[in-house]
């Protein structure tokens, strides 16, 4: 994980602060360069900034003037030579629970294979390893049935974080096992299946259209995973190993 | 009565946020001489349960200019800093032009918009996860 800049305190100081451009510039700058700010103005900060152990005091005269870029990655350099000893910058993707959704039913830590979920002494799920996730790869929140998964920064809701609709639910209702994801024959996969899922599904709908619908969401579910990510994952045994021990920590986090 | 704290994200990783909706909001904020809090990635914030995130969140009422509710209110969650929903309002960058987000942002009020928990007396639930159902 990128490991945070100090927080600045942007504050007028003495003198007549400067145009509004140049202090739209300045922030813009310091928020590029991955600052945390608060900017005072004439009146208090609005969080006082004691409360903020790293903070540092700068006026806007130090700041505004002909290359805020330069001037913001001058302050930024500190940091960032420590940084370059972390080799990966990490991107903040990762999976957010809705928990006004969540059933904590562990499908989700049950299919990922990258052991981003865990679960308490309580059951309950939690986002144990953020920093584990694969950057664009949304996979997860398609196999919850209560569309409570979301990556705020996915271009389509609800995964996005936008109100869940019924018709979204009907459509993570899909449970989808991992093996999808192996690159083999999914249909060939589906079609070995079908008296199991005839057999699930015909109580409450009609047995092909709930067919069509595991094999809509199973397309939709392959073409969001990044290549990338398929690209990275390990061998098909290592696979089964892995979804079988986050299957087991899932069992173990139902039961007790 | 104490005026909202407002708090901008400027979504640094990704491009979800138009960018000139970003840009005229920011700019609008910097002219408007009220004081406010700025983070380049409230996603980034909440995974590394950044203490700020507490701070902002018991700072009383909060104005967020980030994306969308739910996920606002779960990032926090995820950082450990449950907002609290009668004093909270999101500005949603992602679906409002610069000139409603910033109309929001800047007005007195506050029109708190967060969606509900899920058990019913939601004053009581306190906005979210269980504290020991998030990241360390």
């Amino acid at each position: 994980m990128n490991p945070p800049l100090p927080h600045l305190v942007l504050r007028d100081g003495n003198g007549a602060p400067p145009p509004v451009g140049e202090r739209f510039a300045a922030v813009l700058a310091l928020l590029e360069q991955g600052f945390t700010l608060t900017c005072a103005g004439p009146e208090p900060a609005p969080v006082p900034p004691t409360e903020a152990p790293d903070a540092m005091l700068l006026d806007w005269p130090a700041l505004c003037g002909a290359d805020p870029a330069a001037r913001a990655a001058e302050l930024a350099a500190p940091a960032r030579a420590r940084e370059a000893a972390d080799a990966r910058p990490w991107l903040p993707w990762f999976p957010v629970i809705d928990y006004a959704r969540c059933t904590h039913c562990m499908q989700c830590l049950s299919f990922c294979l990258f052991g981003v979920y865990g679960a308490d002494a309580d059951k309950h799920l939690r986002v144990e390893h953020p920093d584990q996730c694969k950057t664009n790869c949304p996979a997860c929140s398609r196999v919850c049935p209560e569309a409570a998964i979301m990556f705020p920064k996915y271009k389509a809701g609800p995964i996005n974080g936008d109100a869940v609709q019924d018709a979204d639910l009907q459509r993570e209702k899909m449970k989808i096992d991992i093996s999808a994801l192996l690159g083999g024959d999914v249909y060939a996969l589906l079609r070995a299946r079908s008296e199991r899922a005839r057999s699930r599904f015909s109580k409450e709908r009609d047995a092909d259209k709930a067919l069509a619908e595991r094999q809509k969401c199973l397309a939709q579910i392959a073409a969001d995973v990044p290549p990338e990510v398929l690209m990275s994952l390990p061998s098909p045994e290592e696979i089964a190993r892995r979804a079988e021990e986050a299957a087991a920590r899932a069992r173990a986090a139902r039961q007790g | 009565m104490k005026a909202p704290v407002i708090l901008y994200c400027h979504c640094r990783y990704a491009q979800v946020l138009p960018d000139a909706v970003k840009r005229a909001v920011l700019e609008r904020l910097c002219a408007s001489g009220q004081p406010f809090e700025a983070v380049p990635d409230l996603c980034e914030l909440a995974a590394r349960r950044d203490p700020r995130l507490a701070r902002l969140a018991a700072a009383g009422a909060l104005k967020i200019a980030a994306c969308f509710p739910r996920a606002v209110k779960g990032l926090f969650a995820a950082a450990g800093a449950p907002l609290a929903a009668d004093r909270t309002e999101v500005v949603n960058l992602r679906v409002l032009d610069a000139e409603a987000a910033s109309a929001a942002l800047l007005a007195a009020e506050l029109s708190p918009n967060l969606p509900p928990d899920k058990t019913a007396p939601a004053a009581t639930a306190a906005a979210t996860a269980p504290a020991s159902a998030l990241a360390p």
